[in-house]
């Protein structure tokens, strides 16, 4: 055992403390947020496939739970340019995706 | 072609997951194309081991339900490219994984992979039947201990009759990984010998892996032992029994007697 892992030794406890109380923070309560993220990435595609055509394959929905934050991260690829893509004024008919702006 | 392997015991506790992670991340540093799955559904802890339990977002009942995609639920490793985990539900009951959707997520990651690795639950209910299930090749972990070998036997009862391949009159690869042998209470006549256990079981040998604190070390920090310790002697059997698994002849090592610091000063072996 030389000096460098006898530090290293030390060190990997709280780091798996820290891990847990993460966690933990996330799991308790709701059992957890994976429902609630399966409707944010359904909403939030709703939303863009009024105006964009997406492919379910070529959506990503990444995710790094924080202790003070978290970043939700929805990658959507999109083929060729952007304009070449927006449905003009093409959804069908119905009820708004978005409340109307109040004025 | 794709393998698909279960990492599978009876017996709690024994070291499925730590090998699940350690078997799946030296085939990854070989280059192989890899995920492993988590069957625990209820008591995942794969994501841990893995370090990937901040970032699971979708899991394997989400995928058998059709809630999700299966790109959608894989996580891929940020160490080692070509490792991806599928973590299993966390809050959902046992009852939610379906054989019907487990197999077409084992055929689909056919498709993805060269290696689909199931980490199988403790037992030999639902979770550990249908983890076993669609497997061309079994790990059957095994502490050197009489209720793990004996539950061994049992598992390897069920492999011979509850799996797909056996149905269809086919072999399935078994091989004994055994875990946690300490060469010293062994040697004391403590434990059982790996020739004992062998000579019971009789499946052929795919590692020793020892008993030792690096284990321990690597999943405080979610890092398979095989990435956090590459000189460590738990990495070296893990690095040896991936070997052996992609079909390379690896002569087997057999863990050491540790020398105590008092017998080392004194320059005589801790055990004779
Ligand atoms: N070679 C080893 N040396 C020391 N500790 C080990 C070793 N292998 C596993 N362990 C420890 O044993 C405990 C159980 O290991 P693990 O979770 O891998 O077992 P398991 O078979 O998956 O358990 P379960 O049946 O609950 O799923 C863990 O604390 C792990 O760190
Ligand atoms: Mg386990």
């Amino acid at each position: 055992m030389n000096l460098f892992s006898f530090f290293r030794r030390r060190r990997s406890a709280p780091v798996a403390r820290e891990r847990l109380q993460v966690l933990l923070s996330h799991e308790r309560g709701n059992g957890g947020d994976s429902e609630l993220l399966a409707v944010l990435r359904d909403e939030i595609l709703r939303v863009i496939s009024a105006h964009l055509t997406i492919d379910d394959d070529k959506v990503q929905v990444k995710l790094e739970r924080g202790q003070a934050v978290s970043l939700l991260e929805i990658d959507i690829e999109v083929p060729g340019r952007l304009d070449q893509q927006i449905r003009k004024r093409r959804r069908p008919a119905g009820p708004p995706l978005l409340p109307a702006p109040s004025t | 072609m794709a393998r698909v392997v279960v990492v599978t015991s009876g017996k709690g506790g024994v070291g499925k997951t730590t090998s699940t992670a350690a078997l799946g991340a030296a085939l990854a540093q070989a280059g192989e194309h890899v995920v492993v799955v988590d069957f625990d559904v209820g008591l995942r802890n794969l994501d841990l081991v893995m370090g990937a339990e901040r970032r699971v977002v979708f899991d394997l009942i989400n995928v058998v339900q059709g809630d999700a995609r299966l790109h959608q639920a894989l996580i891929r490793d940020k160490r080692i490219e070509t490792l991806s985990l599928l973590p299993a539900s966390q809050t959902r009951d046992k009852d939610a994984l379906k054989p019907e959707g487990v197999a077409k997520v084992i055929a689909e990651l056919r498709e993805k992979f060269d290696w689909v690795i199931c980490d199988s639950p403790a037992g030999i209910e639902r979770g550990a039947t249908l983890a076993m299930r669609h497997a061309d090749i079994a790990v059957v972990v095994t502490n050197p201990e009489v209720s793990s070998v004996r539950d061994s036997d049992r598992i390897i009862g069920l492999l011979d009759s509850k799996t797909e391949r056996a149905e269809r009159g086919e072999r399935i690869d078994k091989h004994l990984l055994l875990a946690r042998y300490d060469a010293v209470r062994a040697a004391r006549g403590e434990m059982l010998k790996v020739e004992d256990v062998l000579e019971i079981l009789s499946i052929p040998l795919l590692g020793i892996i020892p008993e030792s604190e690096d284990v321990l070390r690597a999943s405080n920090l979610g890092v398979p032992v095989t990435l956090n310790n590459p000189a460590s002697a738990p990495t070296r059997a893990y690095l040896d029994a991936a070997r052996r698994l992609r079909g390379e002849t690896v002569v087997m090592t057999f863990p050491s007697q540790k020398r105590s610091l008092i017998s080392r000063l004194l320059g005589r072996k801790a055990i004779a």
